[in-house]
C-alpha cells in the first residue's frame, strides 16, 4: 500500500489556449471512501479526474499526495469517458494490465477469465473488444481497471449510457470494489447514482470548486444557490 | 501483330511447361524480393512505432524526410549501391556486388521509407485511439510500441504489401548492382529488360506473365492470411 492520500490541490489550474479550464483549485481529499464529481456539462469533471491521476497537464498550482507521485499514479487506475478498446478479443484486453506488469501468460489469462465473470463478460470472452455494445465496454473497462488491484479508481462518468440494469451492475462491481478497499473518485450526470455512491461530493461549477461537503449534508441542505438548482434539475450557469 | 501472337503462343508454352531458365528467374526474383521485404520491415515496423510514440526533436522533420525518400529514384539508390559496394567503395572489400544480397540491400533502401511512412500513418492513429490508456497503465516505451505494432498488423501488413509491389516490379537498381547475371543475379524484370533489347518478346512476355502472376499471388496470399487470422472487424 502507498497511502496515497490525503491528496491536497493548490491553486491547481489547467489552462490551455489562454483559457482556464479548471481552477485554480484549493482542495483536500483524504480518501474516505467514495468521492463523486458533478457538475453541468463543460464544468471541468473530467480535467479535474485527469489532473488528478496526472493524465493532464497541470499549467501552475500543484497537486501535492501524501506519497510520492509517479508512486500514486502508478497505484492508480482510469476508466475513461468513452472507453478505450484494444483491437484484441475480451480476455486479452482483461489480461493486457497483467501482461504488462510481466504477469505469466497463464496466470493473466486466468484472472481475465474470473475478472470477465465478475462484470457479466464471462460468455463473451473471444469477442473483438471494438464491436462489444456500449455497456460490455464499459464494463470491460471496469474490469481492466479493478484486475491489477487499483488503490484508487478513477470512473469518468461510468454509466453514461447505460440502462438501468447495467448501472446496477457496475454499481455492484463498485461497491464490492470500495468493500475490498479501493478508494473511488467518480464523476456522473445521475443524481441517484450520486446518493448511491457518494460519502465527499464536489460540485464544480465553470472550472471551479463551487461546493465540497459531506454526502448527506450536500443532498439533504447544499450551502449555495448553485448547487440547490442543480440538484432540482434546474439548469445552472 | 503476327509477332505479338506468336509471342503470346509461346510465352503460354514456356509458362505451363515450367521452363527451367523460366522458374530459376522467378524463384530468384521472389528470394531477393521476399529477403528485402523481410528485412525491412523488421527496420520499419519498429521506425514508425517509434515516430508514433516518441517525442523529439527532430521528429516532424525525420517523418517529413521519410515522406521524401518515398519518391528516391530507384536508379539514384542502385547507383550510390553499387559506389559504396563496388571494390574501390568502402564496403568494396565484402565483395558484394554484383550478387543478390547487393540487390536486396538496395530493394531494402528503396522500401523502407514506403513501408514505414504508410506504416507510421496507421499507428499514428492507433496511438491516438490507444494513448490515454496506454499512458494511464504506465506502459514503457517498448511495450507501447510492442502493442501498436501487435494491435495494427492488418494495416501493417498493407504497408507491408505495398512494399512487395514496389519491390518485385523495380528494374533500374537492382539491375546497376546486380548486373542481370546469368544464373546468379537475373531476376524477372531485368530478364524481361534484356530479352526485350535482343527482340526475344516471347520469353519477355512470359516472364511478364509470370510477374504479373507473383505478384497477385502473394497479395492474395497476404490478404488471405489477414482475414483468416480473425473474422471480426475492428
Ligand atoms: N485539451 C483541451 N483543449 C482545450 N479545451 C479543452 C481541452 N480539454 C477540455 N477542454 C475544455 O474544458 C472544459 C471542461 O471540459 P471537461 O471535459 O473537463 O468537462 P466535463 O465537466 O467533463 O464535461 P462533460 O460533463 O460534458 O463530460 C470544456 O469547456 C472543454 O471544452
Ligand atoms: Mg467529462
Amino acid at each position: 500500500m502507498t497511502q496515497m492520500f490525503p491528496v491536497t490541490l493548490s491553486g491547481a489550474t489547467a489552462r490551455r489556449q489562454g483559457q482556464t479550464l479548471v481552477g485554480p483549485v484549493d482542495l483536500t481529499l483524504d480518501g474516505g471512501g467514495t468521492c463523486v464529481v458533478i457538475g453541468p456539462n463543460g464544468s471541468g469533471k473530467t480535467t479535474l479526474l485527469r489532473l488528478l491521476h496526472g493524465a493532464a497537464r497541470l499549467s501552475t498550482g500543484r497537486i501535492d499526495w501524501a506519497c510520492d507521485t509517479e508512486l500514486a499514479h502508478r497505484a492508480q487506475a482510469f476508466v475513461f469517458q468513452s472507453p478505450v478498446m484494444l483491437r484484441r478479443t475480451v480476455e486479452e484486453n482483461l489480461a493486457y494490465p497483467l501482461r504488462i506488469k510481466g504477469e505469466p501468460k497463464k496466470a493473466a489469462h486466468a484472472k481475465a477469465r474470473d475478472w470477465a465473470a465478475r462484470v457479466g463478460l464471462a460468455g463473451l470472452l473471444n469477442r473483438p473488444a471494438p464491436v462489444l455494445s456500449g455497456g460490455e465496454q464499459q464494463k470491460l473497462a471496469l474490469g481492466r481497471a479493478l484486475i491489477s488491484s487499483p488503490e484508487l479508481l478513477f470512473l469518468d462518468e461510468p454509466c453514461a449510457a447505460l440502462d438501468g440494469r447495467s448501472m446496477r451492475d457496475i454499481e455492484t462491481i463498485l461497491t464490492e470494489a470500495k468493500a475490498q478497499g479501493t478508494k473511488l473518485i467518480l464523476s456522473t450526470h445521475d443524481m441517484g447514482q450520486a446518493r448511491r455512491l457518494a460519502d465527499t461530493v464536489v460540485f464544480l461549477l465553470r472550472g471551479k470548486v463551487h461546493e465540497v461537503a459531506d454526502a448527506k449534508q450536500f443532498f439533504d441542505e447544499p450551502e449555495t444557490a448553485q448547487a440547490k438548482a442543480f440538484l432540482k434539475g434546474d439548469i445552472v450557469e | 501483330m503476327g509477332d505479338l501472337w506468336s509471342g503470346l503462343t509461346q510465352a503460354f508454352w514456356l509458362v505451363v511447361t515450367l521452363d527451367s531458365e523460366l522458374v530459376e528467374i522467378a524463384l530468384r526474383s521472389l528470394q531477393v524480393t521476399l529477403g528485402a521485404l523481410v528485412v525491412a520491415s523488421a527496420i520499419a515496423m519498429p521506425m514508425a512505432a517509434f515516430l508514433a510514440v516518441k517525442r523529439f526533436r527532430f521528429r516532424r522533420p525525420v517523418i517529413a524526410l521519410l515522406n521524401a525518400l518515398m519518391g528516391l529514384p530507384p536508379v539514384v539508390v542502385g547507383l550510390v549501391v553499387y559506389v559504396v559496394l563496388s571494390r574501390s567503395g568502402p564496403l568494396g572489400a565484402l565483395g558484394l556486388l554484383f550478387t543478390p544480397t547487393a540487390m536486396v540491400i538496395a530493394q531494402v533502401i528503396i522500401i523502407v521509407p514506403l513501408i514505414a511512412s504508410i506504416a507510421h500513418q496507421s499507428i499514428r492513429d492507433l496511438w491516438q485511439e490507444y494513448h490515454d490508456l496506454l499512458i494511464s497503465m504506465n506502459v514503457s516505451q517498448r511495450q507501447k510500441m510492442q502493442t501498436l505494432i501487435w494491435d495494427a498488423r492488418r494495416a501493417l501488413l498493407t504497408a507491408a504489401l505495398a512494399g512487395f509491389g514496389r519491390a518485385i516490379g523495380e528494374v533500374g537498381a537492382i539491375m546497376i548492382v546486380g548486373g542481370n547475371i546469368d544464373h546468379a543475379t537475373r531476376v524477372l524484370t531485368t530478364a524481361i529488360a534484356l530479352e526485350t533489347g535482343k527482340g526475344d518478346f516471347a520469353l519477355a512476355l512470359a516472364l511478364g506473365f509470370v510477374l504479373i502472376g507473383l505478384a497477385i499471388t502473394v497479395n492474395l496470399g497476404i490478404h488471405w492470411l489477414g482475414r483468416t487470422e480473425r473474422e471480426g472487424r475492428w
